[in-house]
Formats: structure tokens, C-alpha cells, sequence
């Protein structure tokens, strides 16, 4: 399953309930406000590593760049996907939770 | 699935989230309810809304089971985080997945995790 | 692949509305199918002919109804969201004894199970929100 997550987790826990919902295996994409859930060095970083240890964790490149945040400045591992890839991830997966 | 993750009144989703759930029961659709983080304060017992004046839509949930809805899931996780206890949830009467002739059945993380992985189509409100 | 895409929110207030558009752009670009772009909760503002956004501002409302145009997408407004919220076409706004009628060009209301046909039809459905 594809689960996106679209909010800061400094805001709101969806990321934390997804992470905790989404069965490893599953494939987990970061737009909107959620990149920030991505940069090293917050403190998420720790329980997004140990969400990467079960799920694939990508961001949506168009959503980063307009938040000012290069690959450089992201958690090692994490994937970056344009809106294209978004699609291509929705399609490749068999359902699609949205995590708000 | 439908999952609630809002409590009620502070925002209208759940509402609204009701409101599909109902016409996707009249469509025979296999419908499944999720009461996750603050959604489980939609079951909480003894809501009145007398003081603010709004509709006590939750009351309608307690009807899931004419509409055709037997499948309804609490994640244990959210309530205890919440301070709350299956003692504190609407019971919803019918024949379903809960003990003794109440719909709700309250889940693990983990066999909820199982349940979604399951689903065909899930809205989130 | 057939998709449907619901989106939950209004124009400007959440980004929402805009990434639900591009990604709808999106699946169509890779030669994909959208069965229906469903307008619920305060995603029906999507749908008002009142907007007027700064010039150097995206017309959100005008990019759905172009999108709708070029691909001849079915956009719907659900009437119970619209009827809260003031989102009204001749039919409704007559019924409604109202004095107006607002919808945008190129959608439609009706009701949420158009949204359940959807989900039937379609091979993914995604939810845009807040």
C-alpha cells in the first residue's frame, strides 16, 4: 500500500499514526508540509530511521524545492519522487491511504 | 474503509464522514469504520451539545447497523494514549465483529494495521 | 489505470485543492484515466464562479475548469457539502428559493454517490486534504 502524509509532524501526528499503521513493506511519500518530516536533524529523524528499517520513505520533489530544502539537507535514504513518480507509486501500489 | 481520525464539533469532517458512510452502505458496498487517534472521541458516551448548539450527529451511530455498517474498529493504541478504556464508547448494537451484540471492536495497532492493508478503497476524514 | 481523485478542501485556505490538481495533471500525462474528480467538505469552493484571485496568483478555480475542459473530466460538487456551504447551480438555487447561482464553469453537483461510483470504478482513489 501507498500511504502519503501530508502534514509537519510539528503540527499534527499523522506521521506518527501512519507510521504506526502502515504495515512494513509499504510505501510511504511525504508531501505538502510533511517534508519537513524528512530533514535531518529534527527531532523526528530518530523514529522516521526506524520507520525506514520496515517502509520505503519518499518525498515529493516539487513540495521540498518549494520549501527550500535540497536532497543534501534530507535523512540518508530517503527517496524523492516528482508529481510523475506520485503517480507512478500510486499505480505500482494496490490502494492508497491518506493520511491527513 | 472510512476513517475517522477528528473528534466531534471542532471541525465538521466526521460529520460529513457519516454521511458517505450511509450512502456507501445503501450502495451494498462493503463498508468498514476506523476510529483512529481523536476519532475515538466520536464514541465517547454522554456527549451533549446543548450548550453549543449543534447537531448531536454521533447520536447516529448507534444506528450503523440498520444502515447496513457491521464492521467498526477502534484502535486500542488511540483510546489508551486518550486516557480511555472500552468502558467509556457508545456500545452500537448489532451482530458483527464486537462481543456480545455491540458492533464496536476495539483492535490493536497492529491487527488494525492488518485491516487497512486489506481494504480495496480507504477515505480518510 | 483509472483514478479518481476527492478533494476535501477549498481553494487557497490549505494546499490541498492545488496538489489535487496536479496530480490530476499528472495521471493524465502518463496517459491515465480520471473516472471523476469528487468536491466534498469544503473542497465544494472549488467550484464557485466568485473567485478573484491577485493577477500574479493561480485562479485555482479556472485551472479546474480548463483541466475539465481539455480532458473532458467529470468534476462534482457534493450537493449536501454545497447546500452548507453556498455552492448553488440555477436548479438548486431556484429550489432553494436563493437569490444567486454560482457554480463554475465545467462542474457538476450531485450527489455522494457519485463519489461511492467512483471508488467502484476506479482502480486507485486518492483523497486530498487537510
Amino acid at each position: 500500500m501507498l500511504h502519503t502524509v501530508n502534514k509537519s509532524p510539528f503540527e499534527r501526528d499523522s506521521l506518527g499514526t501512519c507510521f504506526r499503521l502502515a504495515r512494513p513493506g509499504s510505501e510511504v511519500l511525504l508531501i505538502e508540509d510533511a517534508v519537513y518530516a524528512a530533514l535531518a536533524g529534527t527531532r523526528f529523524e530518530a523514529a522516521v530511521r526506524e520507520s525506514m528499517t520496515r517502509c520505503s520513505i519518499f518525498v515529493l520533489k516539487e513540495d521540498m524545492e518549494a520549501r527550500g530544502i535540497d536532497a543534501h539537507a534530507l535523512i540518508p535514504g530517503i527517496g524523492t519522487v516528482d508529481y510523475g513518480g506520485f503517480v507512478d507509486l500510486a499505480v505500482r501500489n494496490e490502494a492508497v491511504q491518506s493520511w491527513l | 474503509m472510512f476513517i475517522n481520525r477528528r473528534g466531534p464539533y471542532g471541525s465538521g469532517y466526521a460529520q460529513e464522514a457519516l454521511e458517505i458512510t450511509l450512502v456507501g452502505a445503501a450502495f451494498d458496498q462493503q463498508i468498514s469504520l476506523a476510529f483512529v487517534d481523536d476519532g475515538v472521541f466520536l464514541l465517547r458516551v454522554g456527549q451533549d451539545t446543548s450548550g453549543i448548539a449543534m447537531k448531536p450527529y454521533t447520536a447516529a451511530y448507534r444506528a450503523l447497523a440498520d444502515f447496513d455498517v457491521h464492521r467498526v474498529y477502534v484502535e486500542r493504541e488511540s483510546l489508551a494514549a486518550r486516557g480511555m478504556t472500552e468502558r467509556d464508547l457508545m456500545a452500537i448494537p448489532g451482530e458483527g465483529q464486537g462481543p456480545d451484540g455491540n458492533l464496536v471492536e476495539v483492535v490493536s495497532s497492529a491487527e488494525l494495521s492488518n485491516i487497512i492493508d486489506g481494504q480495496d478503497v480507504l477515505m480518510n476524514h | 489505470m483509472k483514478f479518481a481523485v476527492v478533494v476535501n478542501e477549498g481553494p487557497y485556505q490549505h494546499q490541498a485543492a492545488n496538489t489535487a490538481y496536479h496530480f490530476t495533471r499528472s495521471v493524465l500525462e502518463k496517459g491515465h484515466e480520471v473516472v471523476r474528480v469528487f468536491f466534498y467538505h469544503d473542497g465544494v469552493n472549488n467550484g464557485t464562479c466568485l473567485t478573484a484571485p491577485p493577477q500574479d496568483e493561480p485562479h485555482i478555480v479556472n485551472q479546474w475548469s480548463r483541466l475539465g475542459r481539455v480532458h473532458d473530466l467529470d468534476l462534482v460538487i457534493c450537493v449536501a457539502a454545497a447546500q452548507r456551504r453556498g455552492i448553488m447551480d440555477e436548479r438548486e438555487s431556484t429550489r432553494h428559493e436563493l437569490p444567486a447561482a454560482n457554480l463554475a464553469e465545467g462542474f457538476r453537483i450531485a450527489g455522494l454517490g457519485q463519489l461511492i461510483d467512483a471508488s467502484i470504478e476506479a482502480d486507485r482513489l486518492l483523497v486530498f486534504g487537510d
